[in-house]
């Protein structure tokens, strides 16, 4: 059974559905729009739950792909499939906030409901694609289409300046990524296959590497996003609505992880090392600088759009250190980032939805009318300040760790960057949910309901069970990490 | 070789021909009888496609016409690109009373021309093939007599194309005066090992001439007035299948003919592919006309199909014709999705125009997003795909800085395209549109369907065949 293309077009049933079913009837009609938003819903479910049968059958003992899928297509290409280690776990992830979004989306958008979840249900299939792909240019595609549904997202379903966002994201992700195209069609040239498998033994010489490495940093670098073309980040996180955030922090910030772990490291590994002190240089600047930035922000969702940035940091450091604590730290705090923030994101749909503003001087006290959403509030914060017993820590600590071996410099600055963390995400704790309630709109704000509720608790399971008990993910990536430091430890010398 | 062996080669050509004349004197008895005329045009033009698909290779008239795979690839986009012009313009005429059974005559002699120049093996023949197109294609453009903007753009297509007829002319006779023949076989053997000046300054008059045809920049001028003058469908017609034939004519020449000036050539073409690759991408920016943003569009296209055939290799010229095909779809159903868009009879023509477009008119709408995206360059569509081919060819020859300035060009002109989209999808719509006329519709959204996602099975037949195609000129 091809499951791993089964995973990816299954929310395609989903929009095929949609579609026969704005077709037949009207568009705007309550009963259409209801029937929609459950056949989303359940095609994500769905998808889940097959992602879930996926990592069940993966066997952690080899490190190479599993349930290849084969094909040869046109000019040499070939629709070609599989999952490693690496790759594998970011299929859940995808899976598992999916649902949460549609859920989360349930009642706060009303206009254009029926293209609102095709363009999620797209957004899926490619993301999920993005981690699938083993071959160059399907990769590309999956990679590149992405960014239309999610500029339909912020511009069509997003707040005040979204066509300024939704550009600004497009047109900042498109440079870089026509730069990977052309690094993508030299190495085709070059090496003569488009096979991710074979590209990965493959040696390009050392100077040829660095051109490549460079043309794929400038695509990620904008992707993860790395210190100094983070910019778009904020803007298009406070434009997007919460759905459209959660997926953006959630998923899409990982393809740029994922591709320095897929491309940059095993197929430059030469290259990798002659700038892995530039990538230090840069994550470290990133964890600081945005941390400070993150500090005066006024408007909640920006703060944790640069919160983000600095998570990233830690990220793009782990991935350069070139070693087992690295890069598994570095996968962690991937998968972690992406239920903290997500839900971070969610935490600020909450109060928005029922207050219709994110500027932090607007709230203040209302734990004594949202008791159970302080709590949910607490538990995601300190997820993102790192306190152990979350997930938040392991992945900090570990990259931390990796790096020290490596670079003592980076580690110490980065670890400064966890108490920033702790100063602004306290700070934004303390302004919006402690003291007391002295705004009179808020008078009337209510607590979660049952399906907010829902939204959060397999978040919060997520969290705490990653965080007390890592090797969950651990058992699953080991094997295919260490065969990568092993390579790239064997290609460099050391 | 005999006669009756040479018109074998030229069939497609002959029905053409035959077909067009036959038509002309049925329409003057019964010049009502529009339906059948257009009919019998569109199965003479698909049946001049097959011919040209299962035409006999080899050469006749004395090597002034060539039936290769080059020439087989060329002329089965054309025709079925002309045979689709057919049923897009002559209902669009009719609706605005005028009732010219000349239009689907018209399409046939330029199909005629354009057949020629994918064939043509000499000078002689290439410039009666670009003259028979050329004039068929201005009295088209100026085709719709009421209206004085597509009387302005006929005019003004015809003195222009007039003026690059000459340059063609002039390289021309400087080629033929230096190399001493017109035959392309003929002008290698002279250039081998080294062309003479005169013999290189008649071959960039000859570039010059062809640019023109193929609207590349600095040549350009022309295309945007002409594209917002003429009627849509008959634009529709000009911007796809024209530019194919005088590309293959660029290849055929520069290949066959000046293969061993190639150096050259290649930096003469390079400078042209960017030259318009940047033109098309700024100017664009500021247009407000669709019509004539796709112009500029186009521009930058052509500079990418040029791009490919700078890369001066089989390589390069498989890029080039694989580009042109899907371009060719893409700009067709573009044109198309216009053509069939008006509010309150007047067509819509500026990107405002479209506001709220997604609303109103929702297949209209994805197909024009499908084609906007597709020129943007972004994958699955059609348009990454051609990218694709041009820009690997051209990173292959080492032209990595070209390639390279051409992708950043692209991002440039992503904004409008953005542009468009963004108003369909995000605006507030201006009011209801008519009901689209379905042929246009239909070919329209059709259109849209290969590009995405036909297309990516169809690169399956098309990759073999140009590639086989491009062997056909020779070059490494």
């Amino acid at each position: 059974m091809p499951i791993l293309s089964l995973i990816t077009f299954a929310p395609l049933i989903g929009v095929a559905a949609i579609l026969a079913l704005r077709l037949a009837g009207k568009p705007d009609d309550a009963k259409t729009v209801g029937a929609a938003k459950w056949i989303a819903l359940v095609t994500t479910l769905a998808t889940f739950a097959l992602s879930v049968l996926l990592v069940l059958q993966f066997d952690p003992n080899t490190a190479g792909f599993q349930f290849v899928e084969d094909s040869p297509w046109f000019a040499g290409l070939h629709y070609r499939m599989g999952v490693d280690g690496i790759s594998l776990l970011f299929i859940p992830l995808t899976a598992f906030l999916m649902p949460l979004c549609i859920a989360a989306s349930w009642r706060s958008i009303e206009k254009r409901v029926l293209e609102y979840l095709i363009a999620f249900l797209i957004l899926e299939t490619l993301v999920i694609g993005v981690f699938c792909a083993l071959d160059l240019v399907l990769f590309y595609i999956f990679f590149e289409f992405g960014l239309v549904p999610m500029f339909l997202i912020i511009g069509i379903w997003g707040g005040q300046r979204r066509v300024y966002a939704a550009f600004k994201f497009f047109l900042y992700t498109l440079l870089g990524s026509v730069l990977m195209l052309a690094a993508i069609l030299a190495m085709i040239n070059i090496s003569g296959t488009s096979s991710i498998p074979l590209l990965m033994t493959y040696h390009f010489a050392p100077q040829v590497q660095t051109w490549l490495w460079l043309a794929f940093f400038a695509s990620f670098a904008v992707k993860m996003p790395m210190w100094p073309v983070h910019t778009w980040l904020p803007d298009a996180h406070v434009e997007a609505p919460t759905a459209g955030s959660v997926i953006l922090a959630g998923i899409l910030l990982k393809l740029g992880g994922y591709g320095f772990m897929r491309f940059s490291v095993p197929m430059f590994p030469q290259a990798s090392q002659l700038f892995t002190p530039l990538v230090f240089a840069l994550s470290v600047i990133a964890i600081v600088y945005t941390s400070l930035v993150a500090f005066r922000q006024v408007d909640i969702k920006k703060l944790i759009a640069y919160s983000s940035v600095a998570h990233m940091g830690f990220v793009t450091m782990g991935i350069f250190s070139g070693n087992v604590q690295g890069e598994q730290g570095a996968i962690f705090q991937m998968l972690s980032h992406g239920l903290i923030s997500g839900a971070l994101f969610l935490c600020v749909g909450v109060v928005y939805d029922r207050m219709h503003t994110r500027e932090i001087a607007f709230y203040g006290g209302i734990v004594n009318r949202m008791p159970w959403y302080a709590a949910v509030f607490m538990l995601f914060t300190m997820g993102n300040v790192g306190l152990p017993g979350t997930s938040g820590f392991v992945g900090e600590i570990l990259t931390m760790t990796g790096t020290y071996g490596v670079s003592t410099w980076t580690a110490i600055l980065a670890a400064s960057g966890v108490i920033f963390s702790a100063v602004y995400a306290l700070t934004l704790y303390r302004r919006v949910v402690f003291g007391e309630l002295t705004n009179p709109k808020l008078a009337g704000i209510t607590d979660l309901e049952q399906r907010e509720i829902w939204i959060f608790a397999p978040l919060i399971a997520g969290t705490l069970i990653l965080g007390v008990y890592p090797n969950y993910v651990f058992n699953l990536t080991q094997t295919s990490v260490d065969h990568l430091v092993t390579v790239y430890r064997a290609a460099v010398g050391g | 070789m005999n006669v009756s062996a040479d018109l074998s080669l030229a069939f497609p050509q002959l029905i053409l021909g035959v077909g067009a004349l036959l038509l002309l004197v049925v329409g003057a008895f019964s010049p009502k009888s529009t339906t059948a005329i257009c009919a019998a045009s569109i199965v003479a033009l698909l049946g001049a496609a097959v011919a040209a698909a299962t035409a006999p290779l080899g050469r006749a008239f004395g090597g002034g016409l060539i039936s290769d795979q080059a020439s087989a690839f060329a002329q089965v986009a054309i025709y079925v690109a002309s045979a689709v012009a057919i049923p897009l313009g002559q209902p669009w005429f009719e609706r605005r009373g005028v009732r010219n059974f000349e239009f689907p005559v018209l399409v046939l002699l330029a199909a005629l021309g354009m057949g020629m120049m994918a064939c043509s093996g000499d000078l002689i023949s290439l410039y009666v093939g670009v003259e028979l197109h050329s004039l068929a294609l201005y009295v088209l453009a100026a085709m719709y007599r009421d209206n004085a903007r597509a009387s302005e753009a006929g005019l003004k297509y015809f003195v222009l194309g007039a003026l690059s007829s000459g340059l063609l002319l002039y390289g021309a006779s400087l080629i033929y005066g230096f190399a001493g023949s017109t035959y392309f076989t003929d002008i290698a053997a002279a250039v081998h090992g080294g062309a003479q000046t005169g013999v290189l300054f008649g071959l960039v008059f000859l570039i010059c001439g062809l640019a023109f045809k193929v609207s590349a920049a600095p040549f350009h001028m022309w295309t945007p007035d002409v594209y917002e003058g003429a009627p849509t469908p008959v634009v529709a017609f000009f911007a796809a299948a024209p530019k194919m034939a005088a590309m293959v004519l660029f290849a055929r020449a520069l290949a066959q003919g000046f293969g061993g000036a190639a150096g050259q050539w290649q930096q003469v073409l390079v400078a042209i592919a960017l030259i318009s690759v940047v033109v098309g991408a700024f100017w664009g920016l500021a247009q407000q006309n669709l019509k004539r943003l796709w112009a500029y569009s186009s521009i930058a296209n052509i500079g990418y199909a040029l791009l490919g055939l700078a890369s001066g290799d089989a390589r390069g010229i498989q890029a080039m014709l694989v580009f042109m095909v899907l371009y060719m779809v893409d700009v067709t159903g573009f044109f198309a999705c216009l053509a069939a868009l008006s509010r309150k009879g007047r067509s819509m023509e500026t990107i405002d125009d479209m506001a709220g477009l997604f609303k109103e008119q929702p297949w209209i709408a994805l197909a024009m997003t499908v084609f906007s995206l597709s020129a943007l360059g972004l994958p699955p569509f059609s348009g990454f795909w051609g990218k694709f081919y041009v820009f690997k060819a051209a990173l292959g020859a080492g032209l990595a800085p070209a390639a390279i300035a051409g992708l950043v060009g692209s991002v440039v002109a992503a904004f409008y395209y953005l542009r468009l989209i963004k108003v369909m999808w995000f605006d507030s719509s201006q009011g209801a549109t008519d009901r689209p006329p379905v042929e246009a519709r239909a070919i329209g959204v059709a259109l849209a369907l290969f590009s995405f996602p036909v297309v990516m099975v169809a690169l399956r037949w098309i990759d073999p065949w140009a590639h086989a195609a491009a062997a056909a000129f020779g070059l490494a």
